[in-house]
């Protein structure tokens, strides 16, 4: 998958209370979270950042509760891919069952500026800066990871996998 | 070959001789969801047409995070949990019942088994000397209906604890310690494993908050020995015969091991908005505070409402400090009951709420206002926590929160024991 987008920064801890706050807990409505998305971080976010942008962040992204929500918020905000040095161990599961792209690179992190345009192709795990023509190497998915994230995420893709063996 | 705990537990649960690093299959004992996270996973599961519960007695569905309901959404939100307990006869525990942790320690983990809950302080149950780890609806809501999931076998952090406490001092200012020593992200992917003197001695209440605030650190896990500590809980509960040794072998692989001893550990603050943040008290003394929360998941077992009752008793909050009182769960709150805590903490000016998550998390019971400072006994001080992004938490133990109250600053509580 290659997605490309303006980079909006982020530091280190962004916890899942600034992803999504609890009081907006009362719905897991994509739409209704994606408006809240970043709000404790950053409560311009949403007026500011465009379809298909991209995050970047610090270290421990995603640290503190196991709500699936962050992840849903940030995807149905409409941003493409996150990129951090360092993912906390519950949203990096749930990023990917819910089918966000997210990879980790600490030089892409520190090399990266907010503003700068950026595509980013998940299979060879290539992180390009367009702004400035530099290119870091991150992990890239393992195939059936990837196929989680194509097919909108882990239920999508288990629904996929029931159907195929019922054939 | 020599096993952590975490390598045993999983090696049992999988049929494989589980290492570090391997990814297995695991077999769970049980599962739990709360009303935050469980309506997602009941959702996920009705679009997958696997409305089931592979251990529906060991499938519990919390109402606990909005206990009882603020809000017309949420009780809607309630309805989706009641009806798939109908459906698939899980276990509810509804608004009377408390935190979902405490109830899960009090009623339903044992030694040796393997708990997922899509809640991040799973993790608490370790302290029975379980496998119990948080993750998202998705992950809990497959592992509910299948009874397995897959498990990346953690490296373990051994934390060795040697030392006795000085007065004032307890198990939740060594966790705040430990956690601002290694960072919020210090021990990411990993189990913490702790042990040594200091452990061995330590009751299970204060073994609960140590292991429910692993995840503080990004562990995947906090674990404990199951000695003869936990053989006494255990009958206490009813569950005598559940019981079962577990420890780690001699010479088992540990990435890390860390020593801490606590004969030198001062009561220890978390200012905001980082758990990591850490203080001592004499840095943070003298904070004006608008509102104390003693409760939750991390300290509101009896054990922790006696040590503020003691200090309460005979007092009074400051005129300008709220101090709330949350007992973690209805058998927590009988117990206070029948000791004559709550009447104390009521004389004292305290407002009692209704056992559960809901001002912790910022739902319900207690919502900061803006530019307000809460002293809280809870796991978390992220900017909103409490509801309110303009707000400010710091964390403490029980104690530091009833001596607190009394002054409304920030205190120190040896004066008063």
């Amino acid at each position: 998958m290659i997605y490309k987008g303006n980079v909006w920064k982020f530091g280190r801890d962004i916890d899942t209370d600034a992803i999504i706050p609890a009081r907006y807990l009362k719905t897991s409505d994509p739409v209704e979270l994606g408006k809240h998305c970043m709000e404790d971080a950053d409560p311009e976010f949403m007026n500011k950042m465009s379809k298909d942008d991209i995050i970047v962040a610090d270290e421990n992204f995603g640290c503190g509760s196991s709500r699936e929500h962050a992840p849903i918020a940030i995807k149905a905000a409409g941003i493409s891919c996150v990129i951090a040095k360092s993912f906390a161990r519950i949203f990096y599961r749930n990023a990917i069952n819910m089918g966000l792209a997210i990879l980790e690179s600490p030089e892409a992190v520190d090399g990266i500026k907010a503003g700068d345009e950026v595509q980013v192709d998940t299979d060879k795990g290539e992180i390009t800066n367009l702004t400035t023509g530099n290119i870091y190497q991150a992990k890239p998915f393992p195939e059936f990871i990837s196929n989680i994230i194509k097919q909108g995420g882990l239920i999508n893709y288990t629904k996929e996998k029931v159907k195929a063996q019922a054939k | 070959m020599s096993k952590t705990i975490v390598e045993k537990i999983l090696s049992e649960h999988s049929g494989t001789d589980a290492c570090a690093g391997d990814i297995v299959v695991a077999e769970i004992d049980a599962a739990l969801v709360q009303d935050g996270t469980g309506p997602l996973a009941v959702q996920h599961l009705q679009k997958l047409g696997m409305e089931q519960a592979a251990k529906p007695e060991r499938t519990v569905l919390f109402i606990d995070h909005a206990a009882p309901s603020p809000r017309k959404e949420l009780s809607n939100a309630h309805k989706i949990l009641r009806d798939f307990a109908k459906k698939t006869g899980a276990i509810l525990s509804d608004v009377n019942e408390g935190v979902c942790h405490q109830r899960m320690v009090e009623n339903y983990m044992n030694p040796g088994e393997v708990l997922i809950g899509a809640d991040s302080h799973t993790c608490t149950a370790g302290a029975l000397g379980a496998f119990a780890t948080g993750m998202g609806s998705t992950d809990v809501a497959l592992g509910i209906a299948s009874g397995k999931t897959w498990l990346r076998v953690p490296e373990t952090f051994k934390v060795y604890v040697t030392g006795e406490f000085k007065k004032g001092v307890y198990p939740k200012d060594l966790m705040l310690h430990f956690i601002g020593m290694i960072g919020a992200d210090g021990a990411t992917y990993k189990a913490l494993e702790f042990c040594g003197p200091t452990i061995d001695a330590m009751e299970i209440s204060g073994r609960f908050t140590l292991a429910n605030m692993a995840v503080e650190a990004g562990a995947k896990a906090g674990l404990f020995n199951s000695d003869e500590t936990t053989k006494k809980y255990l009958k206490e509960r009813g569950r005598g015969e559940a019981w079962r040794p577990i420890s780690a072998d001699e010479g088992a692989n540990y990435e890390r091991v860390y020593e801490i001893d606590v004969s030198e550990l001062e009561p220890t603050i978390s200012a905001p908005h980082m758990v990591d943040n850490t203080k001592v008290i004499k840095d943070v003394e003298g904070i004006r505070v608008d509102q104390v929360y003693i409760g939750t998941c991390t300290n509101g077992r009896i054990e922790d409402l006696r040590i503020a009752a003691r200090i309460l008793e005979g007092k009074t909050r400051n005129p300008h400090t709220r101090l709330l009182v949350c007992p973690a769960s209805r058998d927590v709150y009988l117990k206070a009951i029948e000791e004559g805590l709550i009447a104390k903490f009521i004389v004292a000016g305290a407002t009692i709420v209704n056992p559960g998550c809901g001002a912790c998390v910022g739902v319900h019971g207690g919502i900061l206002g803006d530019g307000e400072v809460c002293l809280a006994t809870q796991n978390r001080n992220f900017r909103g926590r409490m509801g309110n992004p303009d707000g400010f938490i710091y964390l403490s133990s029980p104690a530091v929160a009833a001596a607190t109250a009394i002054e409304g600053v920030i205190a120190d509580p040896r004066k008063y024991l």
